[in-house]
């Protein structure tokens, strides 16, 4: 596998001098081409940030950001972002298919192709058919798909989202964090998503970077070796995800999260009963993740028997 | 069901149109029935002020389709200049106003200054604008443009400021080029709040009209004064209600085009 993205001593701080405030301190990882990654943090953390300064919305004020080899300065052409406020990033004046067309239009595809790929990739988001509508017309999950396909429709590179499932409700939450993955295994696409939830990490990524308090810093860098073919209700009853999920649950409750701070050496993985304590503490403690939790014990109740046998 | 509900709206957005013009008759009536009663020359009667008005405007040969020497040296050479005047001011304003707006510091020096001129009643710039540009159709265009232009400019000043962070990062990470920044982000964007601007100029474009050529001897509003001053009466009224519905045609045709421009907008399209 190649290197996608490769971030280093990436430093960005708003104001000067005494006012100063650091958002993000000294990062470095790399993404490797094909990789979806998630990076969770506390709210505040400075992941926004840090998604603006790789997309090169914002120069960081320190480091360097690499995609594919070449320096990011300015926006990059072959890549992409996912907003979380899709109602905002969709251009409500043009219709579907013209906003997914959009970023076509700076590029050296005639009008025809233009309208082929945008029907192509509406129809991979499950989307065929609605391309005249204007966004307000459809649902939030609906508009989420429209953002993620006008994401696609260039083909990128790498593809970033910003807590791009965070204003849906949990059911097109579950259904979007599938979409997301098979578009991904299917495109053969380089993701990076920043959320605080969880969940949400662990059972997308393939590698979750678990962020402290701002100014972030990297804490713990996991792999997560769930099988490729997830399922929202057997995969997050699974004793691995669990196990995965209070890990990093634990980690984001540790001192070196909470105590704003430097770079962590990764702690071993614990696995078992404990973990799921921990999951569950750290659920009460984030209350963005409850959501999750409830689904969590609903799916528990359709299916005791799973459930049991993971729990024991 | 959706043929139904269809069905439903647009019986009672007929019954809503029957309804108003009713209404509107039934004024029309009354004024008639007032008229009779008070037996006055200042109030001649709505039917004779129609004739008079028939006469006046359909007095013309049959290869012209009846319409009067009066349409063609009267009526249209005053919308001209009124739509000709107004469609300048737009052209200007929508300019400035963008500018204004995109800069970070322009509206903190100018705000105030517009702000000023804005609240100045154009009516009472009038002697100015005679002694600057003479009598004629100049001082009319320049009377109208400077009353018109501002609440276009403050209304695009708005809209341009409108395009919030979301979009602007959403249209920089779509590698939108900086040329094409203005027409496919930022007009769409504040169009909405330009055609607010554009109706509230359109009915002032009208009024300034009139009082210009009142003042300054021509068009509608030469005719206005010289039927009052030599008991002309009815043909007065005529002007008086054919301007009302000049100002409703043309308030109508902009919101047709606002309709079209701005059929995007959720309060606007069929759904709604």
């Amino acid at each position: 596998m190649s290197t996608m993205l490769e971030v280093s001593g990436l430093t960005h701080q708003y104001g000067r001098g005494e006012r100063a405030h650091v958002a993000v301190r000294d990062l470095t990882f790399t993404i490797e081409a094909g990789q979806l990654a998630c990076i969770v943090g506390p709210s505040g953390c400075g992941k926004s940030t840090l998604l603006r300064c790789i997309s090169g919305l914002i120069p960081a004020t320190g480091g360097s950001v690499r995609l594919h080899g070449d320096e990011v300065s300015g926006v990059p052409d072959d890549l992409a972002v996912v907003f979380q406020d899709y109602s905002r990033s969709l251009f409500p004046w043009l219709t579907v298919a013209k906003n997914v067309e959009f970023p076509l239009r700076w590029q050296q595809v005639s009008k025809a192709d233009r309208r082929r790929r945008a029907a192509e990739v509406l129809e991979s988001v499950g989307l065929a058919g609605v391309g005249k509508k204007y966004p307000w017309q459809l649902s939030g999950g609906m508009q989420q798909r429209v953002s993620i396909a006008r994401a696609l429709v260039s083909r990128p590179a790498l593809l970033l989202m910003d807590e791009p499932f965070a204003s849906v409700d949990a059911q097109t939450r579950g259904e979007l964090e599938d979409l997301t993955r098979r578009v991904q295994r299917d495109l053969g696409s380089t993701i990076l998503l920043v959320t605080h939830d969880i969940d949400e990490s662990v059972y997308l990524a393939d590698r979750v970077l678990v962020l402290s308090k701002s100014p972030a810093a990297i804490v713990a860098d996991l792999t997560i070796d769930l099988p490729a073919e997830r399922d929202q209700i057997t995969t997050r009853e699974s004793e691995q995800f669990v196990s995965l999920r209070g890990e990093v649950a634990r980690l984001l409750q540790s001192p070196q999260v909470q105590r704003t701070g430097e770079t962590a050496p990764e702690t071993p993985a614990t696995a078992g009963s404990d973990a799921a304590h921990g999951a569950a503490s750290a659920d009460a403690a984030d209350s963005a993740t409850t959501d999750s939790a409830k689904a969590a014990a609903a799916e528990a109740v359709e299916s005791p028997d799973e459930t049991a046998a993971s729990r024991s | 069901m959706s043929i139904t509900t269809a069905a439903a709206k647009r019986g009672r957005i007929l019954g809503s149109a029957a309804v108003t013009w009713l209404v509107f008759a039934a004024a029309l009536l009354l004024w008639e029935l007032i008229a009779i009663g008070a037996d006055s020359v200042y109030f001649p009667r709505m039917t004779e002020i129609v004739a008079t008005g028939a006469d006046v405007l359909l007095s013309g040969p049959a290869w012209r389709l009846m319409l009067g020497d009066a349409v063609f040296d009267i009526v249209l050479p005053s919308l001209a200049t009124a739509l000709g005047a107004w469609a300048l001011s737009a052209l200007i304003g929508v300019a400035l106003g963008t500018a204004l707006g995109r800069s970070s510091w322009a509206m903190d020096y100018c705000g105030t200054l517009i702000s000023f001129l804005r609240s100045v009643p154009p009516v009472t710039l009038m002697p100015a604008f005679m002694v600057m540009f003479g009598i004629g159709v100049q001082m009319e265009i320049a009377a109208i443009v400077f009353s018109t232009l501002w609440p276009i400019v403050l209304n695009t000043v708005d809209g341009v400021r409108s395009v919030d962070q979301v979009k602007t990062d959403t249209a920089r990470s779509l590698g939108t080029p900086r040329r094409y920044w203005i027409g496919m982000i930022v007009l769409p964007a504040a169009m909405p709040k330009i055609f607010a601007g554009l109706r509230l100029s359109l009915s002032i474009a009208i009024l300034l009209m009139v009082v210009a050529e009142i003042v300054g001897g021509s068009g509608i509003g030469l005719r206005l004064s010289t039927t009052q001053s030599t008991v002309q009466y009815p043909e007065m009224w005529f002007w008086v209600l054919l301007l009302g519905v000049l100002g409703y045609a043309l308030n109508s045709a902009l919101l047709a085009v606002e309709r079209l421009v701005l059929g995007w907008q959720p309060t606007r399209g069929d759904d709604a």
